[in-house]
């Protein structure tokens, strides 16, 4: 079947299976591997991608159901050379080890912020408790937010700082 | 990988022509809200519907409104519209309980009380909670629409009252004056299912006794209310021994069977000590209600 979306901004349109997950249509028909993919059973979190601006796990929605819908991934995040702040965030505050649970942790984040622009570590916490950091980097993921959250402009990136 | 078996895909754009899909595909249709049970269902092979019938783009269905005495909660209302809900957080706070604690922020951000209830998973929580309160569930069929209680609705685990070709469209609350509600769950880790959940719901008589009770169970065994924990707390004073006494009749009434959640004798003391607990909160909500005019 046919389905069209939006993805970070960029009208797409392609022939899927009805039963494709949208964690799939996004890894394989569109190549933007940055959504994770981990335990298929709804409960890490790794592929958590936005819908309409909300958090939802990408293996557990068909791509067919996002259909007329906007999708935000990872990818979408930075504006063009300029990282979200989030990113910026995770950087500044090593909200990273491995890296697998980034993507989704920094989308969660963005919602939140969108949100909720200056959320207390609670708020945070609860915000993120749908996703798993194998590498436990809980605090520095929380710094990072924090980060993000007390500056709200995006900072030039490496790049464009050395241009 | 998990992915479901191959299935055609249909979206509905109004409750009628989700019942005529319904009627035209017989047996082997689903309907999918937030598809958060359905779809993992799908990847286990646990069901292999051969059309899905998306109802996600019926707005109609989808609202939080009090109107003459009741709390009207449209089928594919999301746990997260539940929990944004001051309203529904004031009238019920059990709701906003049980909420908190179901799965996480994410699949509530998808998951609908809807899909929940007609889901009827033994460990579901919005079950005990609409149990307690008395709601009644609308559901529209072929023939137009029916009011279920859901002491009719639930039927068992993973049965309802609601039919093939029938569509779950609306929750109905009825708000009481100085009730006071609790729910309160026991999970292994946040986002998990109940080890075991007990939710209440209580009306205080104007000398301070407890004229209306109501007690129910998650996860242990147990369909429909606890009635004899309920029916030995109406009369009494609200307090240690009348909760106790609660306590252990809904643990005599539950029927727990052991999995790696745990064994029996702990679940059965949880279904004693989590009636106490949310008998203690609901009686406390209940004279605060009281205590506030026009609260
Ligand atoms: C990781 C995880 C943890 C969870 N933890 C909990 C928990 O702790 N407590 C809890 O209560 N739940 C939990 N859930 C379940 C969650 O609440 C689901 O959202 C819910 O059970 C089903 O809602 P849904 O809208 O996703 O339904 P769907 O998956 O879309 O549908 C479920 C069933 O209901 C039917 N259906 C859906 N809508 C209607 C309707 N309007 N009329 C008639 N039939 C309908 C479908 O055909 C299907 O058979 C969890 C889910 C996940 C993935
Ligand atoms: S892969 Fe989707 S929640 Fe783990
Ligand atoms: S950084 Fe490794 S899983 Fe989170």
């Amino acid at each position: 079947m046919q389905v069209s979306m939006t993805v970070n901004g960029t009208e797409v349109s392609r022939d899927v299976e009805p039963r494709q997950l949208l964690v799939h249509f996004l890894r394989e028909t569109l190549g933007l591997t940055g959504t994770h993919w981990g335990c298929d059973t709804s409960n890490c979190g790794t592929c958590v991608v936005l819908v309409d601006g909300v958090p939802v796990k990408s293996c557990t929605q068909l791509a067919a159901m996002t259909a007329g819908h906007e999708v935000r991934t990872v990818e979408g995040l930075a504006d063009g050379g300029t990282l979200d702040p989030v990113q910026q965030g995770f950087m500044e505050e090593h909200g990273l080890q491995c890296g697998f649970c980034t993507p989704g942790m920094m989308l969660t984040a963005r919602a939140l912020l969108d949100r909720q622009p200056h959320p207390d570590e609670t708020t945070i916490r609860e915000a993120i408790s749908g996703q798993i950091c194998r590498c436990t980097g809980y605090a520095t993921i929380v710094r990072s937010i924090q980060w993000a959250a007390a500056h709200p402009a995006a900072a030039p990136s490496d790049q464009e700082v050395r241009a | 990988m998990q992915v479901p078996a191959p299935f055609d895909y249909v979206r509905a754009t109004s409750v009628a022509e989700a019942l005529q899909l319904l009627e035209r595909h017989g047996e082997e249709a689903r309907l999918i809200a937030g598809g958060h049970s359905l779809l993992p269902m799908m990847k286990l092979r646990l069901a292999r519907p051969d059309w899905i019938i998306d109802i996600n783009d019926l707005d109609e269905l989808r609202h939080v409104t009090v109107d003459g005495g009741l709390l009207r909660v449209g089928a594919l209302t999301r746990h997260a519209d539940l929990l944004d809900s001051e309203e529904v957080g004031r009238l019920f706070p059990i709701v906003h309980d049980a909420e908190r604690v179901i799965a996480d922020p994410v699949v509530r951000n998808r998951g609908t009380i809807g899909g929940s209830l007609a889901q009827a998973d033994p460990a579901e929580d919005l079950t005990t909670v609409c149990d307690v309160l008395r709601a009644e569930v609308v559901v529209a069929g072929p023939a137009g629409e029916r009011t279920v209680p859901m002491a009719e609705f639930h039927r068992g685990p993973y049965e309802t009252a609601c039919g093939q070709n029938e569509l779950l469209v609306e929750v109905r609350f009825p708000v009481r004056a100085g009730q006071g509600s609790a729910y309160e769950k026991v999970e292994r880790r946040v986002g998990d299912w109940a080890v075991a959940a007990a939710g209440a719901a209580v009306v205080l008589a104007d000398d301070g006794t407890i004229a209306e009770a109501a007690v129910g169970l998650t996860a242990l065994g147990l369909e429909g209310l606890a009635t004899d924990a309920a029916a030995a707390l109406v009369g009494q004073r609200p307090g240690e021994e009348a909760f106790a006494a609660a306590g252990r009749l809904a643990a005599e009434a539950s029927a727990p069977v052991e999995d790696g959640r745990g064994p029996v004798d702990y679940k059965r003391h949880l279904a004693d000590e989590l009636t106490r607990r949310v008998m203690r909160t609901a009686v406390a909500r209940a004279g605060a209600l009281t205590a506030v005019p026009g609260g």
